[in-house]
């Protein structure tokens, strides 16, 4: 059974008259044990948001309009909110984008990571959380004393390593990680990769990496769904993405991103001209067509359902076969 | 920021508010028609001793502000020795003048009755503050129900309610249960003890509620906008994503960080609340500084009227120092590191 | 002229401004016609006999006389006229600086807008009522000089709002375009920033215009209203002084309520004029959790997104 099995989920978000814009359509991905997988596309593309929809995280305008989410087989979103409840952090946990306003800057980071260990029970008292905010500061590189400071003295690299420290203070099984590296050095970025490295081996945890950056995926992720205007676009192994990709978005991405085997450079998106659809006014046919440089005719008509090229390879485009 | 750099920038603001305060009730005094210092020493009420020595005190045959004459001759400390450098040092020695209507002294009125009043506002505010906060938080917790609604509404309505009215309205409700009038039935005095106390007690009752209903809408509408702006803040979602409910989030997260601003928030608003003092001490005629500005405006006092004035100033002007000095401690980033 | 039809449009939905606005209306309505509406001349000398003070409702008096004499509900009437001319001239001119300090603080910063801002930081500190106390009773009583003290310290919360507007509107897109095209300080100002503030100002007119009503209504109260006009504050102080004790409820009550009454209807309006034009409500983060999973079992998507 996978650990993480997502079917179809759609996200709309209301405006303010009521309308609805769909901002998730039709995701699904399987996460198993141990593996972790790589959640790709642009700012905007939907990738936070079904991240959110699968803990039910959205903001007040956010509906979950369909879908599952199965956590070792129980549906996430048929849960009561006092159910839903303990399976956050516990059993999946979120590391935010931005970790500078994700902290809370009146309270230490010590009590802040020690709040979910008391709140889930892994530990009873103060002084066996407090030891184990202890260990979890270790494991991310900082020391402990440091436990007792405020969110605003740490720097912004060890603010990062403070929050992954915190979402794995109750062991969870499954870390997302909302642009770990984004507005991080480059040395801060990979003592980040090899931190997530070092979890993944010695504790067999699984990772779903959201972010823009292609090298930091093909550094930590089994699988990859590369997403476009709130649908999948492509969905298969890291390998298969980097060497066979099918869909001409993910094409382009990787004409932008050089070589894994090269010397680690910086992903373009902005190479790819032309913008990511508003979602008030998505195109009826393909959300890519306008920035296409495979279509033809049926791309601005019809959406191209997502197959089963091969299997384990999944591909939205009328062209797949190449 | 640097707790020191903080500290000095408001202690320069509180010294150049309260300099300018000095200045302009100075001013006031002599600028506008009918200059009333004057005719306080035309007034056939004192005698020619108080005259005189409040000729003395303030200077009244010398230049107003300074002597551009003695100036130009190079003369600097004469120049400045002038009506209001008498003002001044009046005022260091706490000198206020003397009472048209009561002949005594302002300084000794005033530091007789000031405790009056700030025992209502302290009570009133206190009462105001603790069921504002409350308000707003369960309005927070049950965001969008009709419990919301209707604490919006009322915190609506109440800031559109004259104090003054409020006050007659919960007089005429509470005659014949309440106190309404004075600060105590006459008769007793402090040295009947406990009885006295208790019965000052039962005579803040009214004012008190009066204050309290008045400015409990303020702190609900202050709360309401902190609480909001903290509730979009991203450490509520990661409190949330911890698996925190509604209820901890507000008491573990949201309550502290929306009350720093409300520190703030309750100095700035002190200038409105002793507004309010005046007008709930005039209408249930307790006996504090309010009551006293009133009856100096009714009996054209100045003396007292620009003591009174003086004294509010200083200490609102005082209070919003305190307040910022208190956000220092509370607030975590504004500490010396 | 796009922008305020866009406002006027949201604005019709909101029941709750509606009612404002209609409250508000009433009383304008009844200060325009008051010659019509009241039943007696309140200037009018009349002849009173012992019994007609402070006499309770009757047919010919609505709302009884007062304690000289004089219907109250004629005054009541008349005291409308007072009452919105000091609320909206007052709130002009409280406006007017409030807006004017705060473009020229916002816009052009630095050292003037500081300066600026220290000055509203002095007013702001400074308690009210016991300043205009004092000016009122040194300077002496009447309509212009309450109006003149209202609004020339009632602009600070004004001009701390616009600056910080204009703050944010100074960045954007068409005023760099304006200024790359050599277009003047002050023509930007007028031509592109001030119509993007415009309809925040006018949301906090409404919401001022009853600070000033209300700030009147207490000045008079203690005393220092314009005595050769009737005003609802006025009217109080007289009633506090005379009447209380006889409890003569019709004196008391009605001016109250009717400072009640606009006040409400202008802080309806106010705020929810202020919600449209800058919706504080952000999108937070806590809300009825049940609302966010739009499925329910049996329940198709559509369905639920169409409630």
């Amino acid at each position: 059974m996978a650990l993480l099995d997502v079917r179809n989920l759609s996200v709309d978000y209301l405006t303010d008259d009521g309308t609805p814009l769909r901002a998730v359509e039709d995701v699904s991905f399987s996460l198993k044990q141990g593996r972790s997988l790589g959640l790709v596309g642009e700012s905007g593309c939907g990738k936070t948001t079904a991240m959110l929809g699968v803990l039910r995280l959205l903001p007040a305008e956010g509906r979950i309009v369909s879908g599952e989410v199965r956590y070792r087989g129980v549906d996430l979103l048929r849960l009561s909110e006092q159910e839903m409840r303990k399976h956050r952090w516990n059993k999946i946990a979120i590391v935010f984008q931005g970790a500078m306003n994700a902290l809370n800057p009146v309270r230490t980071i010590g009590d802040q990571i020690a709040e979910p260990i008391m709140l889930h029970g892994a530990a009873t008292d103060k002084k066996a959380a407090s030891e184990r905010v202890g260990e979890l500061l270790e494991m991310v590189g900082i020391t402990p004393e440091m436990a007792r400071q405020y969110p605003h003295q740490y720097s912004g690299g060890m603010r990062q390593r403070a929050m992954t420290a915190m979402a794995l203070a109750c062991s969870p099984d499954i870390l997302i990680a909302d642009e770990p590296t984004t507005a991080l050095d480059v040395m801060i970025q990979a003592q980040i990769l090899d931190l997530f490295q070092h979890l993944q081996k010695q504790l067999g945890l699984s990772i779903i990496l959201v972010t823009h950056d292609l090298g930091v995926v093909a550094e930590i992720c089994d699988d990859v769904l590369v997403m476009y205007g709130g649908r999948t676009a492509e969905y298969a192994s890291v390998d298969t993405i980097y060497n066979e990709p099918l869909h001409p978005y993910t094409q382009r991405l990787m004409q932008a991103f050089p070589d894994i085997d090269g010397p680690a450079l910086k992903t373009s998106l902005a190479s790819i001209p032309g913008y990511p659809p508003p979602l008030d006014a998505l195109p009826p046919g393909c959300r890519f067509e306008p920035r296409c440089h495979r279509k033809s005719d049926v791309c601005a008509v019809e959406s191209p359902p997502l197959v089963a090229v091969k299997p384990g390879h999944y591909v939205a485009c009328h062209f797949a076969e190449g | 920021m640097q707790r020191g750099d903080y500290l000095i920038r408001k202690i320069f603001f509180a010294l150049a508010t309260l300099v300018v305060v000095i200045v302009f009730n100075f001013f006031l005094f002599r600028i506008l028609p009918g200059d009333p210092i004057k005719a306080i020493v035309r007034s056939p009420r004192l005698t020619r001793e108080a005259k005189e020595k409040l000729r003395g005190d303030f200077g009244l045959d010398k230049p107003v502000f300074f002597d551009a004459e003695q100036l130009r001759e190079g003369d600097v400390t004469g120049a400045f020795d002038t009506q209001f450098a008498a003002y001044v040092r009046a005022l260091l020695r706490g000198n206020l003048g003397i009472s048209f209507h009561s002949r005594r002294d302002v300084g000794e009125v005033l530091a007789e009755r000031v405790w009056r009043i700030v025992v209502l506002v302290a009570a009133g505010e206190t009462l105001a503050l603790v069921l504002g906060m409350t308000m707003e938080l369960v309005s927070a917790w049950r965001r969008g129900t009709r419990l919301d609604m209707t604490i919006l509404l009322w915190a609506l309505f109440s800031w559109g309610l004259p104090t003054f009215f409020l006050g007659i309205i919960l007089l005429i409700l509470a005659r014949g249960h309440l106190p309404t009038g004075g600060m105590v039935i006459p008769g007793l005095k402090p040295e009947n003890g406990w009885a006295y106390w208790a019965d000052v007690g039962k005579h803040l009752i009214l004012p008190t509620l009066t204050m309290a209903i008045v400015y409990t809408s303020s702190y609900v509408m202050i709360m309401r906008s902190s609480v909001v702006e903290v509730l979009s803040e991203d450490y509520i979602l990661t409190a949330k994503a911890k698996g925190l409910s509604t209820f901890q989030i507000l008491r573990d997260h949201a309550l502290k960080n929306a009350m720093l601003p409300m520190v703030t928030m309750i100095a700035l608003n002190l200038g409105y609340t002793v507004g309010g003092a005046i007008q709930v001490e005039t209408v249930f005629s307790w006996p504090g500084i309010g009551r006293l500005m009133y009856d100096a405006v009714m009996k054209r006092d100045y003396p007292v009227l620009q003591g009174c004035f003086l004294l509010l100033a200083v200490s609102v002007i005082a209070a919003n120092f305190l307040a910022d000095l208190l956000y220092t401690v509370l607030d975590p980033r504004v500490q010396p590191k | 002229m796009e922008q305020f039809r866009e406002i006027w449009r949201t604005f019709r939905r909101r029941p709750i401004g509606i009612v404002g606005a209609l409250t508000l209306l009433s009383v304008v309505f009844v200060a325009i016609f008051a010659p019509w509406l009241a039943p007696y001349d309140p200037d009018e000398k009349i002849d009173v006999e012992p019994g007609d003070l402070l006499a309770p409702p009757d047919a010919g008096h609505l709302l009884g006389r007062d304690d000289a004499g004089k219907d109250v509900l004629s005054q009541l009437i008349y005291g409308a006229r007072v009452s919105l001319t000091v609320g909206f001239v007052a709130s002009f001119m409280s406006m007017f600086i409030g807006t004017t300090v705060g473009l020229v603080a916002g816009y052009f910063g630095g050292r003037i807008g500081n300066a600026l801002m220290r000055v509203v930081d002095f007013l702001m500190v400074i308690p009210d009522l016991p300043l205009m106390l004092v000016i009122i009773s040194l300077w002496g009583r009447g309509l212009w000089k309450i109006i003149l003290v209202i609004g020339l310290l009632g602009w600070t919360y004004t001009a701390r709002l616009v600056r910080s507007q204009v703050l944010s509107i100074k960045e954007r897109q068409f005023i760099l375009r304006a200024r790359a095209i050599g277009a003047g300080s002050l023509r930007i100002i007028a031509r592109h920033v001030f119509p993007q503030v415009l309809p925040l100002i006018l949301a906090e007119a409404v919401l001022d215009i009853s600070g000033a009503i209300i700030a009147e209504s207490s000045l008079s109260f203690l005393g220092l209203g314009d005595p050769t006009l009737v005003s609802w504050g006025m009217m109080l102080n007289f009633a506090f002084e005379r009447a209380i004790s006889r409890m003569a409820w019709w004196f008391l009550l009605p001016p109250g309520f009717a400072i009640i009454w606009v006040s409400l209807g202008l802080v309806l309006m106010g705020s929810t004029l202020e919600e449209i034009v800058n919706p504080r409500l952000k999108s937070h983060h806590l809300f009825d959790p049940r609302r966010m999973v739009a499925l329910v079992a049996g329940e198709s998507a559509s369905q639920r997104i169409s409630e």
